[in-house]
């Protein structure tokens, strides 16, 4: 059992907390105060376990958490220790209290009751509480009881942590598996929580007037919510409406944009070094400290965690350019602060030199964000300059343009023949199915014969996995209506300006990704322009109304922008986010867009996550 | 309502009419004739009035009011308010008639011109319309009654400060002596158990269990045919716990009807329970007990019961002497007195404690009692003192005198009305005496022989509490208290009101006073959610138990009463339904509920298990969707069972992965049941996986394809009959070679053999798997080049054409740093790829002099980037040159 360090570790966590909490305040809608919300539940539960405590934790709750509230929180509510749940016995700590914070899973169960088992042999002074993210679950505690550990715990609550407020105008309820669960095993307990999560929204920034959706689980989640609505009905909500519309998408709705690489600055940082609950670990030889005098030091060993949201001014500057757009301004950035710096030559009198002092810390913090961002550049740079990243983004493209789809890519088969990674080929393999509305069965056949033979058999869950989820099919129809689809909703551009765009291509760089196309068309002028193609696309499109008591229609002032809240269920990607920022800012849009999703993903956590993962014992 | 004074103040000014009229002056009877006259009009106005609203109408009804103006008018008493209008109504037509006649009478005889026919009527009539009037009259003061009563109308409140409300209706036949009795809180119903401790039991002498309300009316009583009862209490909610010796606590309404019981452990059932207690917190009823192995075990809530056993205290071998149970800080803690010592008994220690300034000469605690706040405590010590401080023993309050060395029969603590100063009131046999903060007593010599009596006397002193005055005062106290503990004090206290409104609702409810409780909800304007809502709510429990009246009716009447009020639960009223064996109704009813989350719970327990899969499904919770097919998988055989499924494919697919993770067999059975063939081999796929040897597996993997075929999934089957071959292929080489090939795929197999030299078997495999060509010329070479085999690896480039062309060979080659090598391969590269075979070996010359050679701008400017402009500078002009022609082309 291992103490958790990480994002739980103690130092620097009341900065922290702080800096967290206003970034979020920054944009159109307040999401502050969504995680104070939380925040105050959370402190509601631990006060209700009188005492010194120790926290049990699900480790894959820990990251989330860490997005609601840092260690020091904790620790103001005689938290003393924290360990990961692990099988077997509980160890030592001395303390009154032991709260194990865990999803509601049977296997989890399991292992509680064996921690609570082996702990009353020894000593029986200690109290025991659950507390159930994001909800509590009959079947665990039916699983609890038949384990005979059920009357053990003093507390068994809820703490309903569906989205959590990731970024100003961002908010994920980190749940890895919902795309999965939801095409793949028709399972829709994701679903179940986004549209609680959308009432508890609801709740705290009024009922939102429209409701678009498009997609078989976005009809689900609005049917969920109009009922979740009328179960309500005697308390109407009195909260002026922060949001004026909502759009539901299903993931599947497009397939396509996930599996292209991202390329703006943040996309690719996710692409390559993969950003977890808004941390990324990087490589740490670029970021030693030159310090004179230290020439000979030894480089660290210990990856580099940094956290990336828009909290860091230069962060939210570059994190939604298109890479290629990133080396510019960081140069322009370098410029401004060394001539900052030099200001200080300037400084003669004592006034003035005060001004300076005042500006420093300000001026330093700028320069090591600079720094770090100038070095995660440079690693980046080296990766988009490589051959075989230039390769593989060609033949993106031309799956994306529409070219050669219909036939086995001699580039993909070289990468198999070299055994690259197999995701890669997946993603590739997936983007031409999609591209292509199927493979013709003997392209697929051979694909699939290929991946089998190359990496083995045990794949081939996998690609049936792929196969339901509709990223891998055989063509049915003769008819290929991807290219309908790519000509009327414009998502191939062919001038697309990296600099400064005018256009949501740009984030990846000719590509306008479908599912932001579709959000921007609502807008203007409408999806009733794109009836036909809305039908090409998987599931029904849709639109609800939800009454609100009279007094609370809003009066929109002249120019004023409405407030459209995207869910995108089953993931949505950093570039999606970004091609949706750009659509904020354009000063004719109109719309300003506040994102939320059931996870943020790239094309390689999102074909791992539907993979199956199949190891036979050594004989 | 002055209607009942009419007849009389009437009667009595008619006769002074006929005594004045012997001799009155001319003036007066000018005056008497035009008041007869205007008289005898307005009672025909009226009676014309009453013809007419009658005729219009065609009924009596309302008649009353379509002449009431006139009638007021005339009638001196003005009549306020009309309870009984058929009564009225009586008497207004037999006293109009009368009057009618009576005014015409005066005027004729005043003008003496007295027709015999007024005359007839006056003498004649009345027989009929005196007594119609009166017999009216009274029928309307009967039915004003309760109005009066009700606003205090013409009653005169006395000056005395005590009120008798109500009488006592106390009829106890015997003493008290040798009786259980608990008063509950805030003058709720009383309970008595007679004789409780008698060990010898016949039928005859079974201890009496009689209920009285707080005036002492009988509510309930019957014989106590359980076992020995050692305390009785009653909970927040007017139940009343009966605390037997083995630990078992039953529970029975106020009217004397069981509810449950639960247990205080097994330990008890060994040590009995020689006291117990019952208590009250914020978590709601409580019972403490210390068993005989003078060990305490509490239940802070008996609603949700949770037993702790509280440590053992060390060294106790007597019983203790005294002991009470507090709440503080949300904890529960038991305060108990041994010999001189005091401890605190909490879910976790034992701690002795010394109330502060406690005589040192003390050596026995005989008393001790808690504030019902548990904020102060009081110790009574073998001196004769009276200890008085707060009850976490940190602070006294003050110490009294008594001069009295015996134990106090009773001690409790009272606050008088709008004091601040809580008291003490201690009771010996006949002695009762207050002792406060300020060192004064005041002694009652007790009159009555039964200490019950002071229990009465003290209650009504807490009843007299005047609680939301003192409320009101703490809150705005609070305003101006700037130090925050003790602001935290005074609205703790206000906490308290807001319970106390709860539990003033909560007793009119279980004495079914549902409209009062709803009056005072609206008028309290208590939100109504907690206030109207649980009135109805439990009206329609209630309702629900009716047991003559028809499902339907109860059902419609239940959901008129209660409409969409917010926070009703229809379930909660359906259950109720239900426990009165009302499954039909409580169908019904659940129908009415909003929320189908809701609907699931009950519709289980009542076997709709159906239904409730429906409803479960409905709600989207998946969480309940698991319950209820774990319900139906326990309850049902497993071939409904999967029928059930069947027909809920979102079930189906929920228990699928339940199944997946938890019961693999079961879900083949379901694969099975749905003749899915496709997941049934996936199933033997992955089934295959968990095999130790690989005959198992190969078994496994046969079962797959046999269903993949019956799948008709030709690609799947094949693939699977491939690995199976690819195994058997692996176990050879395994045994010849004594090298692990097992687990590795078809490309590393053969990859392994090349390595290892092993051509002819690899060549095997590569025929034997159809590999395609492109694909094993990759793979030879690679693997050659790995092995830094550069001969072998020349042999084979030509050996026949490359299908893969030579650029892979001079990558090889780079790749394991052998350039020498790679340039050998550099001249058979194609023109297209010449350039990237160039700049592969580093030959930035040739690469420029190609990329010239090709006219092509993009290669042009890969070489660009791969230059440095410090030491290509020759290099960069060539390609700058080159690309600026290539532009002018």
């Amino acid at each position: 059992m291992t103490r958790i360090s990480g994002a739980w570790s103690s130092h620097d966590t009341v900065v922290l907390s702080v800096k967290m909490a206003a970034h979020l305040s920054y944009g159109r809608v307040n999401l502050n105060i969504l995680r104070e919300a939380a925040r105050k539940e959370l402190r509601e539960f631990l006060d209700k376990c009188a005492g010194s405590k120790a926290i049990v934790w699900d480790e894959y709750l820990t990251g989330p958490f860490g997005l609601i509230a840092q260690y020091s929180l904790l620790k103001e509510h005689e938290v003393e220790k924290m360990f990961t749940l692990k099988a077997g016995r509980l160890p030592a700590a001395d303390v009154k209290n032991i709260i194990f914070f865990v999803r509601p899973r049977l296997e989890l169960m399991d292992i509680i009751a064996e921690n609570v088992i082996g702990e009353d042999r020894q000593r029986s002074q200690r109290d025991f509480h659950i507390l159930f993210v994001p909800r509590r679950s009959l079947l665990c505690e039916q699983r609890l009881e038949e384990q005979g550990v059920l009357g053990s715990f003093i507390n068994i609550e809820e703490y309903i942590l569906d989205l959590i407020p990731y970024d100003g105008d961002l908010l994920s309820m980190e749940s890895e598996s919902a795309f999965r669960e939801c095409y793949l095993e028709n399972d829709q307990t994701s679903l179940y929580h986004t549209a609680k999560g959308l009432m508890t929204l609801q709740a705290l920034y009024g009922t939102i007037p429209q409701i678009f959706g498009k997609g078989e689980c976005a009809r689900h989640v609005a049917n969920m919510m109009l009922r979740m609505k009328r179960e309500f009905a005697g308390s109407q909500n009195q909260i002026l409406p922060v949001f004026d519309s909502l759009l539901l998408l299903d993931r599947n709705v497009d397939l396509l944009t996930p599996l292209a690489t991202q390329l703006t600055y943040e996309g690719l940082i996710d692409e390559v070094y993969s950003i977890t609950n808004g941390y990324v670990k990087l490589p740490p030889e670029k970021f030693t400290q030159k310090k004179q005098g230290e020439g000979g030091k030894d480089l660290p060993t210990e990856p580099k965690k940094l956290q990336l949201n828009s909290a860091e001014e230069l962060y939210a500057e570059i994190r939604d350019k298109n890479f290629n757009a990133v080396g510019s301004v960081l140069s322009k950035k370098a410029k401004i602060i060394s001539a900052a710096f030099e200001e200080r030559h300037n400084a003669k009198t004592v006034g003035e030199i005060k001004q300076f002092v005042s500006q420093l810390p300000h001026m330093q913090a700028a320069r090591s964000s600079l720094a770090n961002h100038t070095s995660i550049a440079e690693l980046i740079k080296d990766i988009t300059t490589s051959e075989s990243f230039f390769d593989n983004l060609t033949v993106e493209q031309e799956f994306m343009t529409g070219v050669d789809t219909d036939k086995v890519n001699s580039y993909i088969e070289d990468c198999i023949a070299q055994q690259d990674p197999l995701i890669k080929i997946l993603r590739l393999v997936c983007m031409q199915s999609v591209c292509n509305n199927g493979l013709k069965q003997k392209v697929l056949d051979y694909y699939k014969r290929e991946i089998l033979q190359t990496y083995g058999y045990e794949h081939l869950l996998t690609l049936s996995n792929l196969e339901k989820a509709g990223l891998l099919k055989p063509q049915t129809s003769t008819r290929n209506n991807y290219p309908t689809i790519r000509k009327t909703l414009k998502l191939w551009m062919e001038d697309i300006n990296e600099q400064n765009p005018n256009d949501i291509s740009y984030v990846y760089s000719g590509y306008a990704p479908l599912s932001v196309r579709l959000a921007q068309l609502l807008v203007r002028p409408g999806w009733r322009s794109i009836e036909e193609v809305l039908k090409m696309l998987p599931g029904p499109h849709f639109e609800e109304r939800q009454q609100l008591p009279s007094g609370l229609h809003k009066k929109r002032q002249q120019g004023e922008n409405r407030t459209t809240l995207v869910f995108f269920l089953g993931g949505v990607t950093y570039a999606e986010i970004a091609a949706l920022r750009f659509l904020s800012q354009m000063e004719d849009g109109g719309t300003e867009y506040v994102i939320a999703t059931t996870k943020l993903i790239n094309g390689t956590c999102w074909i791992k996550s539907l993979m199956d993962k199949l190891e036979a014992p050594p004989f | 309502m002055a209607a009942p004074a009419k007849g009389t103040s009437r009667t009595a000014q008619n006769d002074v009419a006929s005594i004045k009229k012997k001799g009155p002056g001319a003036l007066a009877t000018a005056y008497l004739v035009i008041y007869n006259v205007v008289m005898t009009a307005g009672w025909l106005v009226i009676a014309v009035g009453l013809v007419r609203a009658y005729l219009s109408k065609g009924s009596y009804h309302g008649l009353y009011y379509s002449i009431e103006r006139p009638l007021k008018f005339f009638q001196t008493g003005a009549l306020l308010e009309v309870q009984n209008e058929d009564s009225v109504l009586l008497f207004v037509v037999a006293w109009t008639v009368t009057e009618i006649i009576r005014y015409s009478f005066y005027t004729f005889s005043l003008l003496n011109h007295l027709p015999y026919l007024i005359k007839w009527a006056r003498y004649t009539l009345f027989i009929v319309l005196y007594p119609m009037g009166v017999t009216g009259e009274l029928l309307t003061i009967y039915a004003a009654l309760p109005y009066v009563q009700k606003t205090g109308l013409y009653s005169v409140t006395l000056p005395n400060k005590k009120i008798e409300l109500y009488e006592m209706g106390w009829n106890l036949r015997e003493g008290l002596r040798d009786c259980l009795i608990a008063a509950a809180p805030y003058g709720g119903p009383i309970a008595l158990l007679k004789e409780s401790q008698r060990r010898e039991r016949s039928a005859s002498a079974r201890p009496l269990l009689e209920i009285y309300s707080a005036a002492g009316v009988p509510m309930a009583s019957f014989p106590w045919k359980s076992g020995v009862v050692v305390h009785i209490g009653w909970t927040v909610s007017d139940d009343l716990l009966c605390i037997q010796e083995d630990g078992t606590v039953l529970i029975y309404d106020m009217f004397g009807n069981f509810r449950r019981h639960f247990s205080m452990g097994n330990e008890v059932l060994q040590n009995q329970v020689i006291e117990a207690k019952v208590f009250h917190s914020a978590y709601g009823t409580g019972v403490a007990i210390v068993t005989g192995a003078f060990r305490f075990t509490l239940a802070t809530n008996i609603d949700d019961l949770k037993l702790r056993r509280l440590p053992e205290v060390p060294g106790l071998q007597v019983a203790p002497s005294c002991w009470a149970v507090l709440t503080q800080d949300r904890q529960t803690k038991v305060v108990l007195a041994s010999g001189k010592d005091l401890y605190v008994l909490d879910n976790t220690a034992c701690t002795p404690v010394t109330p502060p300034g406690i005589d040192p000469q003390v050596s026995s605690y005989f008393q001790m009692a808690v504030s019902f706040s548990y904020k102060y405590l009081a110790l009574f010590t073998d001196t004769g003192h009276v200890w008085m401080g707060t009850s976490n023993l940190k602070e006294k309050l003050s110490e009294f005198d008594t001069k009295v060395r015996s134990p106090p029969k009773q001690m409790v603590w009272c606050r008088r009305p709008k004091s601040q100063q809580p008291s003490v009131v201690l009771m010996w046999d006949r002695l009762l005496l207050v002792a406060g903060k300020c060192k004064e007593s005041i002694k009652y010599p007790s009159q009555c022989k039964e200490s019950q009596k002071a229990d009465e006397y003290l209650r009504e002193i807490k009843e007299q509490n005047l609680l939301p005055e003192a409320v009101k005062q703490c809150v705005e106290a609070a305003g101006f208290e700037h130090e925050p503990e003790t602001q935290k004090i005074l609205l703790r206290v206000r906490e308290y009101k807001q319970m106390t409104v709860q539990v003033l609702i909560d007793r009119l409810v279980f004495r079914r006073l549902y409209p009062l409780a709803i009056e005072i909800c609206r008028y309290l304007k208590i939100p109504e959610f907690q206030g109207v809502s649980r009135v109805l709510k439990h009206w329609a429990c209630f309702k629900v138990q009716q047991k003559e009246e028809p499902d339907d009716v109860i059902a419609c009447a239940i959901n008129q009463k209660l409409g969409d009020t917010a926070g009703i639960s229809y379930s909660e009223i359906a259950a109720r339904a239900y426990e009165c064996g009302r499954t039909e109704l409580a169908i019904k009813l659940l129908e009415f509920e909003p929320r189908s989350g809701e609907q699931v719970p009950l519709l289980l327990k009542m076997k709709r298990s159906q239904l409730a899969l429906s409803k479960a499904i409905e709600s989207g919770d998946t969480d309940l969707v698991y319950t209820v097919v774990t319900y139906l998988k326990n309850e049902m055989n497993r071939g409904d069972f999967f029928m059930t499924l069947r027909n809920q494919p979102v079930a189906l697919s929920l228990y699928r992965q339940f199944c997946k993770h938890q019961e693999q067999n079961t879900l083949k059975d379901l694969f099975n049941q749905d003749d899915d063939h496709q997941e049934l081999g996936n199933f033997y796929v992955r089934a295959s996986y968990g095999e130790g040897s690989v005959e198992a597996r190969m078994a496994a993997l046969q079962n797959a394809v046999d269903e993949f075929n019956k799948a008709k999934n030709e690609f799947s089957a094949r693939a699977t009959e491939e690995q199976m071959k690819l195994l058997r292929w692996q176990r050879r080489f395994q045994e010849e070679f004594d090298k692990p090939y097992l687990d590795c795929s078809l490309h590393e197999t053969v990859h392994s053999l090349l390595q290892d030299g092993k051509h002819k078997q690899a060549e095997q495999l590569y025929k034997d798997f159809r590999i395609p060509d492109k694909r094993f010329w990759w793979l030879k070479i690679s693997a050659l080049a790995e092995k830094e085999d550069w001969e072998e690896l020349e042999k084979f480039s030509k050996s026949k054409k490359s299908p893969i062309g030579y650029l892979p060979f001079v990558e090889v080659c780079v790749k394991h740093q052998n350039k020498y090598e790679a340039k050998k391969y550099v001249t058979k590269v194609t023109l297209e790829q010449k350039v990237k075979a160039h700049l592969a070996v580093g030959d930035l010359e040739q690469a420029v002099e190609a990329a010239i050679e090709r006219r092509s701008e993009s290669e042009l400017n890969l070489v660009l980037s791969r230059c440095t402009p410090t030491t290509d500078r020759a290099l960069l002009d060539k390609i700058n040159r080159a690309r600026a022609g290539a532009l002018k082309k």
